[in-house]
């Protein structure tokens, strides 16, 4: 009996043990993967998904920086990754436990090095642009057929801004996206980390001010769908979300993506492994599986984002490899651009800038 | 003895769920930013030992206070969020008065189910709520098509992305909050006295101003403050109602600590909030007092 009664503790022992390693936690932006995917994983590997999502690069960062977060994988941006590596946040992936890494594309890890050099620290799952999203009933209706609807100057420019303000403009409230569109619009480098320059942007944003009616990160995709205003600067796969319900709810909205044309900003989203991860092992192996060519089609033809992953692109779907506002031409791939993450002192700056713009004071 | 302990449960819950967090705010608005976890510098190392907490006290100090005080920002926002918390609570006095006043007026066997009412809104999420009120005012939204389709309007107004949307959002959030106070002391008042006053020469307005106001005073009081400590740190209601030009001291808050990643800063923006908002609970707390020592 006794000899029983150790054999079930150990047991019961070791079971606590696998069940404690065999729990993922997976922290990822929200609506942003094939739900089946999640199950696919559990079923693969035996493994317990938890999975939770965020709505902001900010929110993501505050966890990581507070420390202790419990998550085995997030999902951070480039820029932001680049500065939590700075702090520490991250550890670096064990390649060997990573056979599927060979899938990936260098097109997009070239350029996702600039944030994570040698791509030590993390993989790239989507991928997109910072554009123009229309409601092209109204606009043509407002500004006329020849409406600039794939250019900056259809918000930046404050004649078209004050004609198409009672319709309704809103932009994301993100400085490190819209501060390098307005340096592209003015012909500075987007990428400019010197205050002066940084500063002209300024008159920029206060001559359209009145005319934007929010500065929102997530709303705007319900007001374009919904035809409450006309023209969103957001990014590419909310603006396509948008379309779609609009499309769905045949509420006559018509809705059409553009990176502008003068260049627009791209960025990466990027899986990472806190340094405090509770199960590095299931980490790693759910950074392999979603890096199955066949799973990242699957996330992709859901999500309508662009992946990082070349094997992947032969299982896509026709509706997304073949929409240049989801995979650009070769040529539109080189009027893109990327940035890299302002030092605490010039991040100050721009904080500042942005409430002035906001407010007004 | 007894006595002691009695009086020791509530003081050692107020030190373990405010005075130990706010001195740990405190703390963090007396550091330096950084880029490690977390994100601000001196960090305590008790294994150190007494000079360890010696040196972490040494490298404390008032810096993020005083760049508080350089930029108008901050004055800006504290005095926009006083004036938008004042005019809401007096907007909210104004509805939640009369509909308090016909609640303790109802015959007896109404009062449970107006009670009832006035509570029922808290049964769903306070977000949810909010957010509906999106799906009311915004351009293309209920109010706009129902004051279009009467002709009342020809041209949709806009209210949502404004401050007189951050209004009625507090105003319809903090509304309970407002009325049952002043329910509970209209509800005991007397109604000999007002037919006192009418049978001493009153018209019923002067009797209204002379009695039942006077009356009622303590429950108006409560009330007051109940909306305004709340809506005066209002974070929810701004960014989801608000425009880009509605300056509250919640969202400066929040884009210290998110945006900025600046905990010392935004540590020293509550610090100081917290002190403005100890001014009227001091207040209330004395008013309370008052009351109490009048009732015996």
């Amino acid at each position: 009996m006794r000899q029983h009664l150790v054999t079930m503790t150990a047991t019961l022992a070791l079971m606590a043990g696998a069940a404690a390693a065999q729990e993922v936690r997976v922290y990822n932006w929200s609506d942003y993967i094939d739900e089946e995917l999640l199950a696919k994983f559990e079923a693969d590997t035996g493994m317990k998904l938890i999975y939770d999502v965020f709505d902001s690069n900010e929110v993501l960062e505050t966890k990581l920086l507070a420390g202790g977060s419990g998550y085995d994988v997030v999902v951070p941006s480039g820029t932001f990754l680049q500065r939590q590596i700075e702090a520490g946040a991250f550890q670096k992936l064990d390649k060997s436990k990573l056979p599927n890494i060979e899938n990936m594309w260098d097109v997009v890890s070239t350029r996702t090095a600039q944030y994570d050099p040698d791509n030590a620290y993390s993989i790239n799952y989507m991928w997109g642009t910072t554009g123009i999203g229309v409601n092209v009933g109204k606009v043509t209706e407002i500004l006329g057929e020849d409406a600039p609807i794939d250019s900056l100057a259809l918000v930046f420019d404050p004649a078209n801004a004050e004609k198409l303000a009672a319709c309704g403009i809103m932009m994301l409230d993100a400085p490190a996206e819209m501060i390098p569109a307005a340096l592209k619009y003015l012909g500075e480098d987007p990428n400019s980390h010197d205050p002066e320059v940084i500063a002209k942007t300024e008159e920029v944003f206060m001559a359209i001010r009145p005319y934007i009616q929010k500065f929102h990160s997530s709303e705007y995709i319900n007001a374009l769908a919904n035809g409450d205003i006309c023209v969103a600067l957001g990014w590419s796969g909310d603006i396509l979300q948008a379309r779609d319900r609009a499309a769905e709810a045949e509420n006559g909205v018509e809705i059409a993506y553009n990176a502008a044309k003068e260049g627009a900003q791209m960025w990466f989203d990027q899986m990472a492994i806190p340094v405090d991860a509770p199960n590095v092992e299931g980490a790693h192996a759910f950074l392999n599986f979603i890096m199955d060519a066949q799973n990242m089609a699957a996330a992709s033809n859901y999500v309508y984002y662009a992946n990082g992953n070349k094997a992947s692109q032969e299982f896509l779907n026709e509706d997304v490899i073949g929409d240049p506002a989801i995979y650009p031409s070769e040529e539109a791939l080189n009027n893109l651009f990327t940035t890299t993450p302002w030092d605490a002192g010039v991040q100050r700056t721009v904080t500042r800038l942005w409430t002035k713009i906001k407010s007004g004071t | 003895m007894r006595r002691f302990i009695l009086i020791a449960v509530p003081y050692l819950w107020l030190m373990a769920l405010f005075l130990v967090p706010f001195l740990i705010v405190l703390k963090i608005s007396l550091s330096d930013i950084a880029l490690s976890i977390p994100p601000y510098t001196p960090q305590l190392d008790l294994t150190e030992g007494w000079s360890g907490i010696k040196a972490f006290l040494s490298q404390l100090d008032f810096e993020n206070f005083t760049f508080l005080t350089q930029d108008p920002l901050y004055w800006r926002a504290y005095v926009s969020s006083l004036q938008i918390a004042l005019i809401s609570t007096v907007l909210t006095l104004l509805v939640g008065y009369p509909i308090a006043y016909a609640m303790a007026q109802a015959p007896d066997e109404w009062r449970a189910t107006l009670l009832l009412l006035v509570i029922l809104p808290f049964w769903t999420s306070f977000l949810i709520r909010v957010y509906s009120w999106i799906g009311i005012l915004s351009n293309e939204g209920f109010l706009n098509q129902f004051l279009l389709w009467t002709g009342i309007i020809s041209t949709p107004l806009t209210i949502l992305n404004t401050n007189t949307a951050v209004y009625i959002g507090i105003v319809y959030t903090y509304l309970p909050f407002m009325i049952l106070p002043i329910y509970s002391a209209l509800e005991k008042m007397d109604g000999s006295l007002l037919e006192a006053a009418e049978d001493l020469g009153c018209s019923r307005l002067s009797a209204f101003w002379l009695v039942t106001v006077p009356l009622s005073k303590a429950g108006i009081v409560a009330g007051c403050f109940l909306v305004f400590i709340p809506a005066l740190g209002e974070f929810v209601i701004p960014s989801l109602l608000g425009g880009s030009d509605t300056l509250m001291i919640g969202k400066v808050l929040w884009e210290e600590f998110f945006s900025n990643r600046d905990w010392p800063v935004a540590s020293a923006v509550a610090v100081i909030l917290l002190l403005i908002l100890v001014v009227p609970i001091v207040l209330f707390q004395r008013n309370e007092q008052k009351q109490r020592e009048l009732d015996q």
